[in-house]
C-alpha cells in the first residue's frame, strides 16, 4: 500500500493537570521516513499514540490522506506501530504473531502462513516460527514485532524507540536493517528516538519535538 | 529458629498433631467406616432422589460460577485498568461482602427480595453471586493490572477490533485467572449450606443440605455418610481437574504492568466507569441495606420493636420462644473467645513446631491445612457420629463447639504467624548469642516481639470464623446453646413478623461484628507486613478465611 500524507494539527494532549503536547503541528509526506527526537518525557511517544489512535486528544486533528481520523478508533485508521518493548502476543508462537494482522484482515490459514514464514525469513528467522516469543532473544523479539507490524503493509507506520535496550553491535546492525525495511516499502513512517545517530542513519528527515510546539516544550 | 532443642521441637510439632488426629483424623476415619456399608451405599446410589440432589447442586454451582463471572469481569476490569475516586472503597466494599457469613447473606437476600422471589432457586443463585464476586474481581483483576495495555494495542494497531482484541489477546491471557476464580466459586457454591438453608425452599437441597438433613433430621446416619463422602469425591475430580488444567495453561507470559491503573481520560471512559463502579457498588451494598432496612421495618411501621425486644424470648405472654436472641449472642461471644484463644495457642505452637522443624514442619502444615479443605458440615459431622461414645461422649461439652471452630481456624494463625516467623533474618539470634545472650534470651529478645502482631491477625480471623460458622455448628450445637447464625436461621424460618425482623437485626449485629473483624486484621496486617519485612498479604488472607465460614 502506498504510503498515506499524515498531517496533525494543534494536537494538545494533557495527563490530569500535566499538559504533556501543546498545540503540535506535524507534516509528513507520503512515503517520508521521519525520525522525531527529544529527550525522555516530552511527548513523543504520546505524539505517536494520538497518530494510532490510542490516545485521544484533548485538541487537534489527526488527518491521514486527506481523512479526518481523530475520532476513528485504532483498528480503522491503517496505522501499523512498533512497540517500545514489541508486545508481542505471549500465548501465540512466534508465527501467529506475525501472521495476527492477515489473520485480522480476512486472510485465509494457509496463506497467511506461508506470507508469515517469508516474512521470518526476511528479517532472517527463518524456521523460527514455532517457538515460544518467551524464548527469544531481544533482537530476536524486535524483528518478529518488525515483522509483525510491516506484513499488514499498512500506509503509516509508527516506531516507539525500536532500538531502545539493544546491546551496541545489534543496535547497529538492526538500524541498517530498519532503514533498508522501511525503505523498502511504501509505507509512511515516523520512528520516535532519542539517539541522533540512529535518526539520521535511518530517516530521510529529522524533527526535533520541540520545534513543533509554538509554546515551547510542555512539561509533564 | 533452628536453635531450639530438639525435645522442644518435637513437643512443639506433637501438640497440633495429636489435636489433628483426634479432632479431625479420627472423625475422618469414622465417617469413612460409617459410609462403608454395601446396604446403605446401595441405598443412597439406587434412590433416584439422590441423582436429583447432585443434579441440583452441580447446575446451580454451574450457574452460580458463570455469571459471578459474567458480572464480575467489568468491574474486575474497571478497578484493574482505571484509577478513580473510590476505587479502594468499591473493593473493600466487596470484600466486605465476600466475607459475610453465609447465613447473613442469605438474611440480606431474603429481606432484599419480593415474596414472589425468595426461597427460589434464583434467590439462591442471585445471593451466589453477590456474596462471589470479589473472588473474580480480586483474581481476574490482579492479572489483568499485570496486563500491559500496550498487548491491547498492538493489536488494535493489527486491524483488531475491541470485541476481538478481547477475544483473542485479553481473554486468552486472563483465562488462567478465570479458571482459577471459577474453580474457587464453585467449591464454594457447590457446597453452599447456610445461604441454602436461609433461602431455599423446602425441597431445594444441596448435598451439603441433604447430609444434615439426613444425619440430623431423619437420623440415617449411614446414608448421610455415603453422601458426604460422594460430595468428597466430586469435589477431589474437580481438585485434580482444576490442577491438571492449571498446570496446562500457565507459562511464562512475562505480564508486568506498564504504568499502574489510569484515571479515565475520555468522556466515555468516565461514563464507563461511572457506570460499572456504581452498579457494582449497588449490587453489593443493596443487600446489606435491605437487612437493617427489614431489622426495623414492621406491620405497624418503623420502629425498633425488634432491636429493643430483642432479649425477649416470649412471642407473646406466657408463651415463649425455645430460643433466646441474646442467649445466641453471648453463647457466640463465648464460642469466640474460646475459639480464639484454642486456635492462637495451637496455631502459635504448630507454627514454631513447622519452622523448626523443616522437613517435618512442612508435613504438619500440609495436614493443618486438610480441614479447610474439607466442608465445616463434613467435620461438624464426623464430630458428631465420633465423640457419641463413653468415654468420648463430648457432644454435650462446652468445648466441642470452639474446638470445632478452632480446627477450621488454625491455619490461618499458622500462616499469620509462619510468614513473619520466616522472615526474620536468622543472623539477628546468632548475634544475641556472640553477645552472650542463652539461645532462650536470644529468642525471646529477637523472635518473640515479631509474634504478637500476627497473632493478633489470627486471633481476630479466628474470631471472625467463630462468629460466622455455621455448617459444623449445625452439627455440634445443642438446645439453648445456640450461635448467631443459628439463632438468625431459626427465627428466619418461622412466621411472624416480629421474630424475622428480630432475625434481621441479629443478621445486621453479625454482619457488623465480622466486618469490624475484618477490618481490623486489614489493618493490623498491613502493619504486619510493614514491619517485619514478611510477604504477609492481608488481602489474599481475607479471602482465604471466608471458606471457613461457608
Amino acid at each position: 500500500m502506498p504510503g498515506a500524507e499524515v498531517e496533525l494539527a494543534g494536537i494538545r494532549v494533557a495527563f490530569d493537570e500535566n499538559v504533556v503536547l501543546d498545540d503540535v503541528d506535524l507534516r509528513v509526506a507520503g512515503s517520508e521516513v521521519i525520525a522525531l527526537l527529544g529527550p525522555s518525557g516530552s511527548g513523543k511517544s504520546t505524539l505517536l499514540r494520538v497518530i494510532a489512535g490510542i490516545v485521544a486528544p484533548d485538541g487537534g486533528t489527526v488527518t491521514i490522506d486527506g481523512v479526518d481520523m481523530t475520532a476513528t478508533p485504532t483498528h480503522r485508521r491503517g496505522v501499523g506501530m512498533v512497540f517500545q518493548d514489541n508486545q508481542l502476543f505471549p500465548h501465540r508462537s512466534t508465527l501467529d504473531n506475525v501472521a495476527f494482522g492477515l489473520k485480522m484482515s480476512g486472510v485465509g490459514r494457509t496463506e497467511r502462513h506461508e506470507r508469515a514464514a517469508t516474512w521470518l525469513t526476511r528479517v532472517g528467522l527463518e524456521g523460527f516460527g514455532s517457538r515460544r516469543v518467551t524464548e527469544l532473544s531481544g533482537g530476536e523479539a524486535k524483528r518478529v514485532a518488525l515483522a509483525r507490524t510491516m506484513i499488514a503493509e499498512p500506509s503509516v507506520v509508527l516506531l516507539d524507540e525500536p532500538l531502545t535496550g539493544l546491546d551496541r553491535d545489534l543496535h547497529d546492525q538492526l538500524v541498517d536493517e530498519l532503514a533498508e525495511l522501511l525503505h523498502g516499502s511504501d509505507a509512511t513512517a515516523i520512528i520516535v528516538t532519542h539517539d541522533v545517530a540512529e535518526a539520521t542513519a535511518i530517516a530521510d528527515r529529522t524533527v526535533l519535538l520541540d520545534d513543533l510546539q509554538p509554546h515551547g516544550t510542555a512539561r509533564r | 529458629m533452628n536453635r531450639l532443642p530438639g525435645w522442644l521441637v518435637g513437643l512443639l510439632v506433637a501438640a497440633p498433631i495429636v489435636g489433628l488426629l483426634v479432632f479431625y483424623v479420627w472423625p475422618f476415619g469414622n465417617l469413612i467406616a460409617t459410609a462403608v456399608d454395601g446396604e446403605s451405599v446401595r441405598t443412597v446410589f439406587g434412590r433416584s432422589r439422590t441423582w436429583s440432589i447432585v443434579w441440583f447442586t452441580t447446575w446451580q454451582a454451574v450457574v452460580s460460577t458463570a455469571l459471578t463471572l459474567v458480572v464480575g469481569l467489568a468491574p474486575a476490569w474497571v478497578i484493574a485498568r482505571f484509577d478513580f475516586a473510590g476505587r479502594r472503597l468499591l473493593l473493600g466494599l466487596l470484600t466486605a461482602v465476600f466475607v459475610l457469613p453465609t447465613v447473613v447473606m442469605g438474611a440480606a437476600f431474603l429481606a432484599l427480595l419480593p415474596e414472589s422471589l425468595d426461597r427460589t432457586v434464583w434467590a439462591v443463585i442471585g445471593a451466589h453471586v453477590v456474596f462471589n464476586l470479589a473472588v473474580v474481581v480480586r483474581t481476574v483483576g490482579t492479572v489483568w493490572e499485570h496486563l500491559p495495555p500496550d498487548m491491547e494495542h498492538a493489536a488494535a494497531t493489527l486491524g483488531a477490533s475491541p470485541p476481538i482484541v478481547f477475544r483473542e489477546i485479553t481473554l486468552p491471557l486472563i483465562r488462567p485467572a478465570a479458571t482459577a476464580a471459577a474453580a474457587i466459586v464453585f467449591l464454594f457454591t457447590f457446597t453452599s449450606f447456610g445461604v441454602i438453608r436461609v433461602l431455599g425452599a423446602a425441597g431445594t437441597r444441596t448435598i451439603e443440605v441433604e447430609v444434615w438433613r439426613r444425619a440430623t433430621q431423619l437420623g440415617q446416619v449411614d446414608q448421610a455418610a455415603v453422601l458426604a463422602l460422594l460430595q468428597l469425591a466430586i469435589l477431589g475430580a474437580l481438585a485434580v481437574w482444576s490442577s491438571i488444567s492449571a498446570r496446562r495453561s500457565s507459562r511464562a507470559l512475562q505480564l508486568r504492568p506498564l504504568s499502574g491503573p489510569q484515571h479515565p481520560r475520555t468522556r466515555n471512559q468516565r461514563l464507563l466507569v461511572a457506570g460499572v463502579a456504581g452498579a457494582t457498588a449497588v449490587v453489593a451494598i443493596t443487600p446489606m441495606i435491605a437487612l437493617v432496612v427489614k431489622s426495623i421495618s414492621t406491620p405497624s411501621g418503623w420502629n425498633f420493636t425488634a432491636w429493643t425486644d430483642l432479649g425477649s424470648a416470649e412471642v407473646r405472654p406466657g408463651i415463649s420462644l425455645g430460643l433466646d436472641p441474646i442467649d445466641a449472642l453471648r453463647n457466640s461471644l463465648e464460642t469466640a473467645a474460646w475459639t480464639t484463644l484454642f486456635a492462637t495457642v495451637i496455631g502459635a505452637v504448630a507454627a514454631l513446631g513447622i519452622a523448626a522443624a523443616r522437613r517435618g514442619g512442612k508435613l504438619l502444615d500440609a495436614g493443618l491445612l486438610l480441614p479447610i479443605g474439607t466442608s465445616a458440615v463434613t467435620i461438624g459431622f464426623g464430630m458428631l457420629i465420633t465423640f457419641d461414645t463413653t468415654p468420648y461422649d463430648w457432644r454435650s461439652t462446652w468445648w466441642i463447639v470452639p474446638v470445632g471452630h478452632a480446627l477450621i481456624a488454625v491455619p490461618f494463625v499458622v500462616r499469620a504467624t509462619l510468614g513473619v516467623l520466616r522472615a526474620i533474618d536468622p543472623q539477628l539470634s546468632y548475634a544475641a548469642l556472640t553477645l552472650g545472650a542463652s539461645p532462650a534470651r536470644a529468642w525471646r529478645e529477637v523472635v518473640l516481639p515479631h509474634l504478637w502482631r500476627p497473632l493478633a491477625v489470627g486471633a481476630a480471623l479466628a474470631a471472625a470464623i467463630s462468629l460466622g460458622e455455621f455448617g459444623a455448628t449445625s452439627f455440634l450445637s445443642r438446645s439453648g446453646g445456640e450461635t448467631l447464625p443459628i439463632a438468625i436461621e431459626q427465627l428466619l424460618g418461622r412466621t411472624g413478623s416480629l421474630l424475622q425482623t428480630k432475625g434481621y437485626a441479629l443478621a445486621t449485629i453479625l454482619a457488623a461484628a465480622t466486618i469490624g473483624l475484618v477490618m481490623l486484621v486489614d489493618r493490623t496486617g498491613a502493619l504486619v507486613g510493614g514491619r517485619s519485612g514478611a510477604r504477609s498479604d492481608p488481602e489474599n488472607r481475607t479471602s482465604r478465611s471466608e471458606r471457613a465460614g461457608r
